[in-house]
């Protein structure tokens, strides 16, 4: 990094920039308990639901899903869930690969990976529910 | 890539067990596990939109050995993380770290949430599964 002096046409704030807190250190933390908090009654209702449907044949589980109240209530799971998870994921990876092209190629797998499969999972349901 | 060896902090080796480190251990885990389980969720989904034979492969999974313990472990993997999760969203506010809490000879409170989340966890899991076999062995519903 260049030292702040008089024969650069940097201001101190370009020096800075995107090496402190600047109100987006707390955007992680915020984002896992703000997906926390949704999937604490997500997460019941999945289990509630997924306890009613145990022995359900397709056709009963089809039309559970299509319930609109449901699809709706799937599609805040699945985007809280594999959010929650991405952002869970990411620490761990920072916590234990501590060799940098592993480190980096796991994290793109994951946000590449998470997002992938709640957009399979909302196509599924949206088919379900609509089509 | 070169490697740093940066000097490290002690670590698990050098601590006496108490319930929170468990707690700590078993949240992590537990939330790895929950990631294997989102895919479960997204498999369940794709198959139940595709059709009735990649429904049946999904629900054989579920209904097979393996597939079976997995869901009784994933029922409290799930329910364990979301006690914790708890517990973590009452300590994010700061409630809890007093020191009469924290010291374990006075007012254990600290570690005792630790043991209520713990028992909690078990208790609903095994609610939720003595239900599904009391209703699946006693009606046909």
């Amino acid at each position: 990094m260049s030292a702040i002096g008089e024969n650069t046409l940097r201001t101190p704030l370009k020096n800075v920039r995107g090496l402190g807190s600047a109100l987006s250190g707390v955007r992680h933390w915020w984002l896992q308990r703000l997906t926390a908090v949704a999937l604490l009654p997500l997460s019941l209702w999945f289990l509630w639901l997924c306890a009613g449907l145990a022995h359900a044949d397709y056709v009963t589980v089809r039309a559970a899903i299509a319930q609109p109240v449901h699809s709706v209530l799937l599609v805040a799971l699945v985007v809280s869930l594999f959010w929650h998870g991405a952002l869970g994921l990411q620490v761990v990876i920072e916590d234990y690969i501590h060799t940098r092209w592993q480190e980096v190629a796991l994290q793109i797998a994951v946000r590449f990976g998470a997002f992938l499969a709640a957009v399979a999972c909302i196509f599924a349901i949206a088919r379900i529910a609509i089509g | 890539m070169s490697q740093t060896a940066r000097p490290t902090s002690p670590h698990l080796g050098i601590y006496r067990w108490r319930v929170n480190m468990w707690q700590s251990v078993l949240h992590r885990l537990t939330g790895l596990f929950l990631c294997l389980g989102a895919l479960l969720l997204a498999w369940g989904l794709i198959a139940a939109a595709t059709g009735a034979e990649a429904w049946n492969a999904f629900a054989g999974f579920c209904a097979s050995g393996i597939g079976f313990a997995l869901l009784i472990l994933w029922t409290w993997a799930l329910l364990f993380h979301l006690c914790n999760g708890i517990q973590h969203l009452f300590r994010d506010t700061g409630m809890g770290y007093d020191a009469a809490q924290r010291d374990h000879s006075r007012t254990p409170s600290y570690f005792a949430t630790g043991w209520i989340v713990i028992v909690a966890s078990v208790a609903l899991t095994a609610l939720v599964w003595i239900c599904l076999f009391v209703r699946a062995s006693g009606g046909a519903a």
